[in-house]
């Protein structure tokens, strides 16, 4: 299967095409493609995962297949791995080649990959039953599906990609999925705009991916993923190198992740629907960035000098990101718009556990903040789906849903558990990984920036689970618990929750996670924190502070409430919170205005007046030219040449007329004349 | 006698039977002209043929007139017939070779 | 000798004013009496010549028929009878070109033929006897006489095949 894993990707492609084609006439709308073929991917993606354990425990030397997977789960004999080498599985065909520079198509297939597709495969396999129900009935219902389809595919073209430009591909096209997909509805306007906006602000940032690329490119020689980190780690490239793609790589991962200050666009993706947040902007298409940090994170090791200990770009942003992800969760009415700021805050963490150095950790929590993250969305919308008629506010329309939709009450609430990283939920062992990490490598700073995210974490879930499933009812519907096609994919994925923590238990030294995930070929060698009880209670005692925060302050009414109108200091930041840092204003006012208005208007100007101003001048110049070559030389000179030869032909014509006058009179004379004269000359000269 | 008095005689009168072709308009004084220059080199042949006592320059002489009159007999039919296409026998109306 | 070239001084410049006169005469009428004039003035230069036969030929066929002819036409297409314009409009070339054909021909016969003289004897006469004459004819040119005489046919025929109105 791993020699064959392109297979997972056609498939899910194979089934947009026929959606699109035939969805309309089957009796599901083309949904039963949709689900059969990325049901059949994840089928695949499992076989693959269980190949390269076999492969990776074969390797270090332990028993292997279920065996190895039972022994390691319960801690194996000593604990003693052997690290050994296990190099990806690649499959590649050159495509094209112009002159040295060849464009191929392939797959690399390692840990990293068989973990994304399975998560990639699982999750758009729960979200594509979960749209049966929640979109049944939609105006554009196969559309939709198709367009899953799509994004599906493109999501494993990218995780599967073996070189730089396959995996732009792929990334361009969950970026389109994405934009088609936010505007499902697009003939209501806001749809249509939160579309556009996800789509050009990403944009941005992809041109940093490309530039990136293409230094990379011509800094290696090659697009081939595994020998750019190689040629990386061996100091092959030059630093400056390294840390100009790592910056334009970032770029992109700045857009595409939602990291600050190109966060905008996701909670206006929200838009969209419901499943498609989940599944789209919480756990994969998102995570699209992370991923490339880590796939290509020999560069960015290199490139930035994660090993230093010193502060680097990437570890600011992500956790800039993870504060004010976490401080716009707090003022939001919107549930979806809450899931949307706290998965930007989870990206933090994760692009900061990449910048410092906690690669295992990083995509750990990538991993397990996929299930959870989608879980609170799905919940979110079985909540509207059923319990507040098609609403997301949380302060008009819901409240005290927990008497009528059990189901999704306890599925949200132990998604928002893991979120906050409670032990024994998935959420904790992975955010206190990274922060045990970035203790580890000294970086001190971004464990408190870390400890406070887990903290506002805590603190906004509880919140929102407080508005949505407490107190009184304040809608206007009839609440009630969702069809089987909701709640069962919202049971899975909590299972998953609560369970997905456990593959990387430090604590009970387990670390399947890092030794099936973790590349051995082409990879700095990194430090593995060992499992430190103090840190993790730090972090557990900090969760649960929150949560006694957000206890006290909602659930039981203590707390400044109403400081907004007495005191204009809160009022005055709570103004600032309210309109997103003002970034949007920034952003669309005065950056798109001022081109959009002056500098475009300037530029019309230089292009009427100067550049077509020049190129007139020069083609009125050169139709002078023309005229004069026409008036003087054309028409006198030459026409006056061949016009005088013309003439001279016809009057010596005229002359020689008179020769063939037709009179036989005038031949004879000169037959006779003519005799006379060459018999003279024949008698002078004989 | 010189034989040179008749042969420059000859001459003369073949040199004006040119003129009168050459110069002249109506058809019939072309045709005179013509005998003129016949004649003119009968003259000669009989000259050369006393000069040489050789018969046959008188028989040629025989055969000149003979054909002169019969190139006459022609030419006038043909002088009437462009006296009847033109109704006018003025020879430089013919000029339907002109170029 | 001086009354043979007496005679023909005399019968010469007949010819030369006859011939003149025929080329230059307004008067249609005029010009073939000229042009008999100069006829009978070549028939006197054959007899002086000794050809007799010749002569007599030379008046009756050229004076006798072909003049007389020459009359016919000028009837049959209505010439006037009164003075007209009869030189065109290539006189002056043409009387160049003659007088330079004069020239050429007098200089080269000068030239060929310098002092050469008919000596008069009796011979002469021998050679231009009919009986001589007719000998020639009809043996050692009988061909050509044959054939002349077919000329005549297809220029009588001719003649009227020309001439005639259909």
């Amino acid at each position: 299967m791993l020699r064959n894993a392109w297979l997972i990707p056609l498939l899910p492609a194979l089934s947009f095409v026929a959606i699109l084609l035939f969805g309309k006439r089957l009796p599901r709308k083309g949904a039963e493609l949709g689900v059969g073929a990325v049901g059949a991917s994840f089928v695949l993606a499992c076989a693959a995962a269980w190949q390269w354990i076999d492969k990776v425990e074969g390797a270090t030397g332990k028993a292997e297949g279920l065996a190895a997977f039972g022994k390691g789960m319960l801690g194996g004999e000593g604990g003693e791995h052997a690290e050994a080498v296990v190099a990806p599985v690649t499959r590649a065909f050159t495509w094209w080649q112009n002159g040295n520079v060849e464009f191929k198509v392939g797959i690399a297939i390692d840990g990293l990959a068989v973990m994304m597709m399975f998560v990639v495969t699982l999750v758009s396999f729960l979200i594509h039953i979960y749209s049966t129900s929640y979109m049944e009935g939609d105006r554009r219902f196969t559309h939709f599906y198709a367009l899953l389809s799509l994004f599906t595919a493109s999501m494993l073209l990218l995780v599967v990609a073996d070189n730089t430009v396959e995996l732009l591909v792929g990334w361009e096209l969950v970026g389109l999925c994405s934009f088609v997909l936010i505007g499902h509805w697009w003939e209501e306007k806001p749809n249509a705009d939160a579309a556009v906006k996800a789509f050009l602000t990403t944009r941005v940032g992809d041109v940093g991916l490309m530039i990136g690329i293409v230094v990379l490119f011509f800094a290696a020689g090659t697009f081939d993923i595994q020998a750019i980190n190689g040629q990386a780690l061996e100091g092959e490239v030059g630093h400056t190198l390294l840390l100009v793609a790592s910056a334009c790589l970032l770029a992109g991962i700045i857009g595409k992740s939602g990291q600050f200050p190109l966060h905008t666009w996701l909670p206006d993706a929200m838009a969209g629907p419901t499943p498609v947040s989940a599944l789209i902007h919480a756990a994969t298409m998102v995570v699209a960035g992370v991923y490339l940090g880590a796939r290509l994170f020999p560069v960015f090791f290199e490139g930035f000098s994660i090993d230093g200990g010193t502060i680097n770009v990437m570890a600011l942003v992500g956790g800039v990101t993870i504060i004010i992800g976490a401080v716009l969760a707090f003022v939001q009415r919107d549930i979806k718009k809450v899931l949307a700021y706290s998965t930007i805050s989870q990206l933090g963490y994760m692009v900061m556990g990449l910048g410092v150095g906690a690669w295992v950790a990083a995509v750990f929590h990538l991993f397990t903040h996929a299930f959870f993250k989608a879980l609170l969305f799905l919940g979110a919308g079985s909540v509207s789906h059923s319990g507040s008629h098609h609403s997301f506010d949380m302060k008009n329309d819901m409240g005290g849903l927990r008497k009528f939709m059990p189901i999704t009450f306890w599925t949200f609430l132990i998604g928002s558990l893991a979120l906050a990283g409670i032990f024994p939920f998935a959420g904790f062992w992975s955010k206190d990984e990274i922060l045990a990490t970035a203790g580890e490598n000294e970086f001190t700073f971004f464990v408190v920036v870390g400890l406070i995210g887990a903290l506002m974490t805590a603190a906004y879930m509880t919140r929102c689970v407080y508005l949505t499933f407490f107190g009184e009812y304040r809608g206007h519907g009839e609440p009630h618990e969702s069809p089987r096609a909701i709640t069962v994919p919202l049971v899975v994925l909590a299972g998953f929750s609560v369970v997905a923590g456990f593959l990387n238990a430090s604590a009970f030294d387990v670390e399947k996670f890092k030794e099936w995930v973790e590349p051995t070929v082409a990879f700095p060698l990194l430090e593995h924190p060992e499992f430190e009880l103090a840190g993790a209670l730090l972090a557990l005692t900090v969760a649960l502070l929150g949560i006694l925060i957000g206890y006290a302050y909602w659930f039981r009414n203590l707390g400044p409430h109403g400081i907004t109108e007495r005191n204009r200091a809160a009022r005055v930041g709570y103004t600032f919170l309210e309109n997103k840092y003002y970034l949007d204003a920034l952003y669309e006012n005065v950056i798109v205005g001022s081109i959009k208005g002056a500098i475009a208007r300037a530029s019309y100007w230089v292009n009427q007046r100067v550049i077509d101003g020049a190129v007139n001048g020069v083609a009125a110049g050169a139709a002078q030219v023309g005229r004069f070559a026409y008036d003087v030389v054309d028409q006198q000179g030459v026409d006056g040449a061949v016009n005088g030869i013309a003439v001279s032909a016809g009057e010596t014509g005229g002359l020689l007329r008179y020769v063939q006058s037709g009179r036989v009179q005038r031949y004879a004379l000169m037959l006779f004349a003519a005799v006379a004269l060459l018999s003279l000359a024949l008698f002078i000269f004989n | 006698m010189l034989l040179n008095q008749f042969l420059i005689l000859s001459a003369f009168l073949f040199c004006t039977g040119v003129y009168g072709v050459l110069a002249r308009r109506n058809g019939v004084l072309v045709l005179m002209s013509v005998e003129l220059m016949l004649n003119a080199v009968n003259i000669n042949l009989v000259a050369f043929s006393a000069y040489g006592r050789d018969v046959a320059g008188q028989v040629f002489a025989l055969f000149i007139i003979t054909i002169a009159a019969a190139e006459v007999g022609v030419g006038l039919a043909i002088v009437l017939l462009i006296f009847r296409n033109m109704n006018s026998p003025d020879l430089d109306r013919i000029d339907q070779l002109k170029g | 000798m001086i009354a043979q070239n007496v005679a023909f001084w005399i019968f010469a410049g007949v010819i030369a004013v006859g011939a003149i006169r025929v080329v230059t005469t307004r008067n249609l009428v005029h010009a073939v009496l000229f042009l008999i004039a100069v006829l009978l003035g070549t028939a006197a230069e054959f007899f002086l010549l000794g050809g007799e036969f010749v002569g007599w030929v030379q008046v009756l066929i050229y004076v006798g028929a072909i003049a007389v002819l020459f009359i016919f036409g000028i009837i049959v297409t209505r010439a006037p009878m009164t003075p007209g314009e009869y030189d065109n409009d290539q006189r002056l070339a043409a009387v160049l070109a003659a007088l330079l054909l004069f020239g050429v021909l007098t200089l080269m016969l000068v030239d060929a033929f310098g002092d050469k003289e008919i000596k008069l004897a009796d011979d002469l006469l021998a050679v231009g006897r009919t009986g001589t004459v007719g000998d020639s004819i009809f043996r050692t040119f009988v061909v050509p006489f044959e054939v002349v005489s077919m000329l005549l046919l297809a220029a009588l025929v001719g003649a009227v095949a020309i001439a005639r109105r259909d």
